[in-house]
């Protein structure tokens, strides 16, 4: 019962869930990051003209969409040794599996963005003499990437939450390091409920933060 | 690459045991599906219910509602299952706390249909509630006007129309459910992750292991998409287009 | 029949209706006209109950709205209502919206509820269409089978919102057609609409309303004849203009 419990191991344990903090954080930071620059260009692969690229990009993401993240990082954990031919630690694997994986998410987020800026505004960029890569990257990107602004962050909170998964394969995030501190106190259940509540109130916040940008944006408009 | 391929592994007894890796699999299927489907039909329900009080102007119903879409939406699913598997049946009174951690059958099989249930419930609730504003006010008023208390107007006029709105982001969530069910692996469901895992350590044949593995949750998903697509079909109004009025 | 005693209502510090006093007899048709945004479809929505006033009371029937004790549903089952947007119910059949408050509020059977139902449809001219859906019907035959909904409460009063403003005009005579044949047959009737047509064929009284408040509220010979506010006139003659 909760009477039980003894919450003073948690100060004990702080700089050891920070560390693991610290590596969930870079990794969402570094899985965003590149999640969003490959997923932008996987979006505009699909929207080109150019069936054979449209039709890969198109198969790369709704195969990554329609595995489990789970299956995802254990297929890359095992792959990527087979095919560099030298051993990869858990952290490294976890940080490509997540770029390629949320690259998937991020660019249907992407298509959606580009396909939302009005065809004039293209037009427009092309009247000016833009060739179609300029006109994206003047014209079109930075409207898609700014109407989607809120969608992407929201994705990057779900990501945040889905690195917990490197569980599968050990890596040290905030998870495994209050469940190794949980065994070293034999503590498990407070550690539970604290990482759970560390995780709670950061997605919470970041969630109310989106929403303000959101009606911000909204009035804007 | 240096890969020792051996696609016949699937026919190789296990490890201290006389079924086949194959037998494994597809026991190992089946648990997927269950924990899936008693957690989508919890979710389903819950999450109309709790999507309609989302749309209730009472301050209190909606409060509730609220925090437990936000409860279950900002913590992550494989934290979830921790917190039912090993802090949850600390809570429960000492008799029941015992039953549940010594007697109950299938322990792991019903705490992960529970989480991955509740969890999807605030997931539907999001989208029942904004089904239910997508409609016209006008919906409610004529409802209003015939004679129907609230809970008429929900149950005749805005909840069958809502549903039929929402049922694309229900397919994907349908979908969702079964990739969101290898979760329960950490908590030792013995579903494909977890035998996909326990396969690639016995044999080291992963790739094998992996890519039918794969396969059967692509083929879940598909199955989910065409279910939800016969629904759809089924549902569809005459004459009736999303949007406009 | 209605009573309308003072009603004030605010939204926030906005206030939509001032002082609003009018009543209407058994029998009488009434026509509510204004400019758009001057209050008359929340004065109609309040005699219902649709809409909540802060000040004042409305009386239908004897039964007064802002007394808490009053069942809101039932007052409403006995007046109908027909809107701007016709508000059928898209997920069911013509016969099913003509049946369905029938019995689950009056608790009619469902075959009696067909027969009443099929008997209005018959009345509006829809027979042909009773197991189609509002989605494949034209807008003035949804707003047809509304009436024929409402109608199929036997309610004592109806009240029409705006009920051929998003119609197309070749559409908007078929619906009148039918508001003119119930108001002849003595329906007490509340319309809010622009069509002065409608109104000096059969309204008993007109009512013009301007920022909230009811400006005129006279015969409608008096009206037509010469209305006495600047803003009425001003207000006819635009929209008589063609």
């Amino acid at each position: 019962m909760l009477s039980d419990f003894d919450f003073s191991v948690l100060t004990d344990s702080l700089p050891f869930l920070w560390a693991g903090l610290q590596f969930t954080i870079q990794l969402t930071l570094v899985a965003m990051t590149g999640g969003i620059i490959f997923g932008t260009l996987l979006a505009l692969a699909r929207l080109s003209s150019m069936k054979p690229l449209a039709m890969a990009a198109a198969a790369y993401v709704n195969t990554m969409r329609s595995i489990p993240l789970v299956m995802v990082i254990l297929w890359f954990f095992l792959l990527l040794p087979l095919l560099t031919g030298k051993p990869m630690g858990a952290e490294s694997s976890a940080m490509m599996t997540f770029m390629a994986f949320e690259a998937a998410y991020y660019s249907e987020i992407m298509r959606a963005g580009i396909q939302s800026v009005p065809r004039g505004q293209v037009h427009a960029g092309q009247a000016m003499g833009f060739t179609y890569s300029q006109s994206m990257r003047f014209v079109v990107l930075p409207q898609a990437f700014r109407n989607m602004l809120p969608i992407l962050l929201t994705q990057t909170i779900v990501l945040f939450q889905d690195t917990s998964l490197v569980y599968a394969i050990g890596s040290k995030d905030l998870l495994k390091a209050s469940e190794i501190a949980g065994k070293n106190y034999n503590r498990p259940i407070e550690m539970y409920i604290f990482v759970a509540l560390i995780y709670f109130i950061i997605c919470f916040s970041l969630s109310q933060l989106v929403k303000r940008l959101q009606q911000r944006i909204a009035i804007i408009r | 690459m240096n890969y020792h391929w051996n696609w016949g592994i699937f026919f190789d007894q296990v490890q201290n045991g006389d079924e086949t890796y194959l037998a494994w699999l597809i026991s190992a299927l089946g648990w997927t599906v269950a924990v899936s489907i008693t957690a989508w039909i919890m979710a389903l329900v819950l999450g109309a219910i709790i999507g309609t009080l989302r749309t209730v102007p009472h301050r209190g119903i909606s409060f509730f509602a609220n925090a437990w879409v936000e409860l279950f939406r900002n913590i992550p699913l494989l934290v979830q299952m921790f917190l039912w598997f090993f802090v949850v049946p600390e809570l429960l009174p000492k008799d029941l706390a015992l039953w549940v951690k010594q007697d109950m059958p299938a322990k792991e099989f019903v705490t992960a249909a529970i989480c991955l249930g509740l969890f999807t419930s605030s997931r539907i609730a999001e989208q029942t509630r904004a089904g239910i504003q997508s409609l016209p006010r006008g919906q409610t008023n004529a409802g209003l006007a015939m004679g129907f208390t609230r809970a008429q107007v929900y149950r005749y006029v805005l909840l069958p129309m809502a549903f039929r709105i929402i049922v694309p982001p229900l397919t994907s969530e349908l979908m969702n459910i079964f990739k969101n069910s290898s979760v329960a692996f950490a908590i030792g469901v013995l579903e494909l992750t977890f035998v996909s895992r326990q396969m690639q350590e016995d044999t080291s044949q992963g790739i094998e292991v992996y890519a039918a593995v794969t396969l059967l949750y692509f083929i879940c998903a598909f199955a989910a998409n065409r279910g939800m697509a016969l629904v759809e079909k089924r549902v569809q109004v005459p004459g009736y287009i999303a949007g406009a009025h | 029949m209605i009573e309308i005693k003072n009603v004030s209502k605010w939204y926030g510090q906005f206030q939509v209706l001032t002082e609003c006093t009018t009543q209407v007899a058994k029998g009488e048709v009434i026509v509510v006209c204004g400019p758009s945004g001057s209050g008359k479809s929340t004065l109609i929505k309040c005699v219902n109950a649709l809409e909540p006033f802060q000040q004042g009371d409305v009386v239908v029937d004897g039964i007064s709205l802002s007394d808490p004790k009053t069942d809101l549903p039932k007052l409403r089952s006995r007046v109908g209502m027909v809107f701007q947007n016709f508000e059928l119910f898209p997920h069911m059949s013509i016969t099913e919206n003509l049946t369905i408050a029938q019995v689950k509020v009056l608790g009619r059977s469902s075959d009696e509820a067909r027969d009443v139902g099929l008997k209005l449809l018959d009345r509006v001219g829809l027979t042909a269409q009773a197991a189609k859906f509002p989605g494949q019907l034209s807008g003035g035959q949804q707003q047809r089978v509304a009436i024929a909904r409402a109608l199929s409460m036997n309610p004592i009063c109806m009240l029409f919102d705006e009920p051929t403003s998003a119609l197309d005009p070749e559409m908007v005579n078929e619906v009148l057609d039918v508001m003119v044949q119930l108001a002849k047959e003595g329906m007490t009737m509340m319309c809010v609409t622009h069509e002065m047509g409608f109104a000096r064929k059969v309204a008993s009284r007109v009512i013009f309303m301007d920022h909230g408040r009811i400006v005129e509220d006279d015969s409608k010979e008096a009206f037509f004849g010469s209305p006495r506010s600047e803003r009425a006139q001003l207000f006819l003659s635009k929209i008589l203009q063609h």
